[in-house]
């Protein structure tokens, strides 16, 4: 067993829940794994780009569209308050799947991306002033990065970075070093995109608490694979995308402590966020409606409500266990191919395994393994810096999800054996 | 299924590794950055232009075999053409990658550039095998800023 293997088995506690997890089954929920791809079975370890979709979550969208489709929060006719309920029933679904304290604190975007420029573009503009500063880590995507770029260009404010080491971990007294009387937020992911690791957030938010600094918390990554409690993370916003989490796309969460969005100006003005509007003056509607302006994407957050009940059904806890099995299965073998680096070699880990092959450029990593129906990540993966920071251009990453096995991660291995063929 | 030894030519991986006319040219009097935002492949292409024959050309950068490749094996096909020449060449080798036009075996416009002809089954990497031309039309038309395949 390899060094990165050996750490994720020995300080890594979750052991997977034996006996409890049918994966077949899980495979069975969802129908486009059942296709091939240049003639071989899709091998889909792609899942931190977007995952795949179960029936469950087609089914209701469909649903929506054939029975109940209409415009909500205004109707009284059968079809608006049965989309209406269907709507804010999938609000309260997503409240308790974060353990929110308040359903009016959940408030629908279109996804991380949307939640994170919500909070730059309202909280940040109104906060931020000349001089002050905005912490983010090394480890970001470009949506927790380029969104406090714009603001601090803005507001004459400055962006502070703080470092992780080799292993691809924060530095937590670098990160605390860097929490000052500017300091107006911390934004941080929950969970690399890029690397897998999981950061040390609980923590994080007590130290930007202790300096009197909200956070927060780009949780895009972590939602899918882990079980978040923003009561007990006390974080001040946290922003998940559906799409990574078996929902569909172009719909996310994005939660706030009440007081701060109560304070918070507006975000989008229309029709929706207002409670009465004359030319001379416009007042605004309560949470969460005043950042919901226009019509939603309803069947959107209606398929999002589905997939967060299909996961519950699965248990986000198997989910989570099934998972660092592969992680760690994966690296094992990863890791023992000659010439293969991992990158991201953190203690704690969620599904995601970021490798390099000597000699041989990312891209055409990924074309050799398409043609083996196996589908990853190549690129940057939206996190230039990070990649500048590890000092290569871009790496190859497969992320798993519930519906992935052991077996997949052999094809994996077999696929990368053929990459070095063709390269040898 | 497309074979990956149609993309993957022997002559493409030997210029993937060993990359001919490959670093800075001192004496260059145009030169241009190339960037591929999707995947990372940056170049750099030096030229020197005398009057309008390409007397000498050079690339340098990072990138996948392919976008690598191609950059090595345009820096021989155009080093003593004229401009006009080196544009047509470019024009052929674009149909070619794209499928608009398959090249014939042997076509003496493109000479050794055929072993590119694969590239056409495998369209996202199209712009891979573009980028050092359109990086080299960039330099020979002066342009200040890198330009983008996107």
């Amino acid at each position: 067993m390899t060094t990165a293997a050996r750490r994720l088995h020995a300080e890594q506690r979750r052991a997977p829940a034996a006996g409890s997890f049918d994966v077949e089954r899980v495979r069975a929920d969802f129908p486009i794994l059942q296709q091939k791809v240049h003639g071989k079975p899709l091998v889909y370890l792609d899942n931190a780009a977007t995952s795949q979709k179960p029936r469950a979550v087609i089914d209701a969208i469909v649903r929506y569209y054939e029975g109940t489709n209409a415009n909500i929060h205004r109707g009284v006719h059968y079809l608006s308050e049965t989309a209406t309920a269907d709507y804010e029933r999938a609000r309260q679904t997503a409240q308790r799947f974060i353990n929110a304290p308040h359903a009016h604190e959940v408030i629908f975007v279109r996804g991380t991306t949307e939640g994170i420029n919500l909070v730059a573009q309202t909280f940040g503009r109104a906060q931020v002033q000349s001089g002050d500063e905005v912490l983010i880590t090394a480890m970001e995507h470009h949506s927790n990065i380029v969104p406090w770029q714009i603001l601090c260009a803005e507001k004459g404010a400055k962006l502070r970075i703080a470092p992780i080491n080799d292993q691809g971990e924060l530095l937590l007294e670098e990160f605390e070093r860097l929490l000052g009387p500017r300091t107006k937020l911390a934004a941080v992911t929950h969970v690399s995109n890029a690397l897998g690791t999981i950061n040390p957030l609980k923590r994080m938010i007590e130290l930007a608490h202790a300096h009197g600094v909200p956070v927060l918390v780009d949780g895009a990554q972590a939602v899918p694979h882990m079980q978040v409690d923003v009561q007990a993370l006390d974080c001040d916003f946290y922003t998940f995308s559906g799409h990574k989490v078996y929902g569909p796309t172009g719909i996310g969460v994005l939660h706030g402590k009440s007081a701060l969005l109560d304070a918070m100006p507006p975000y989008q003005g229309g029709g929706d966020m207002i409670s009465s509007v004359t030319f001379e003056k416009t007042s605004y509607n309560k949470l969460p409606y005043k950042f919901e302006a226009g019509t939603p994407d309803i069947a959107g957050v209606i398929g999002l409500g589905a997939a967060l009940t299909y996961v519950n059904g699965l248990g986000i806890g198997n989910i989570g266990a099934h998972e660092h099995d592969l992680l760690v299965y994966a690296t094992d073998a990863v890791s023992s191919i000659p010439g293969v680096r991992v990158i991201g070699t953190a203690k704690e880990k969620a599904g995601v395994v970021s490798f390099v092959i000597e000699g041989v450029h990312p891209h055409d990593i990924g074309t050799i393994l398409d043609q083996e129906g196996i589908a990853i990540r190549t690129g940057h993966h939206c996190s230039q810096p990070l990649m500048e920071r590890f000092g290569i251009p871009a790496t190859a990453r497969a992320s798993f999800a519930a519906y992935n096995t052991r077996q997949e991660v052999d094809a994996l291995v077999r696929g990368i054996g053929k990459v070095r063929e063709v390269f040898a | 299924m497309s074979d990956l030894r149609d993309l993957y030519q022997d002559v493409i991986l030997e210029h993937s590794k060993t990359p001919r006319n490959y670093g800075e040219l001192p004496a260059a009097n145009h030169k241009a950055e190339g960037f591929n935002p999707l995947c990372g492949d940056r170049f750099t292409v030096y030229v020197t232009l005398d009057g309008d024959v390409v007397r000498d050309i050079s690339f340098q950068g990072s990138g996948c075999a392919i976008s690598k490749a191609s950059a090595s094996m345009m820096t021989q096909s155009v080093k003593g053409k004229t401009l006009a020449e080196a544009e047509k060449i470019f024009e052929r080798f674009h149909e070619m990658v794209t499928g608009h036009s398959p090249a014939t075996e042997n076509e003496p416009g493109l000479g050794k550039l055929t072993v590119f002809s694969g590239v056409s089954e495998f369209p996202v990497r199209v712009k891979c095998a573009t980028l050092a031309w359109h990086t080299l039309n960039a330099a020979l038309e002066g342009k200040q800023d890198a330009v983008s395949t996107e």
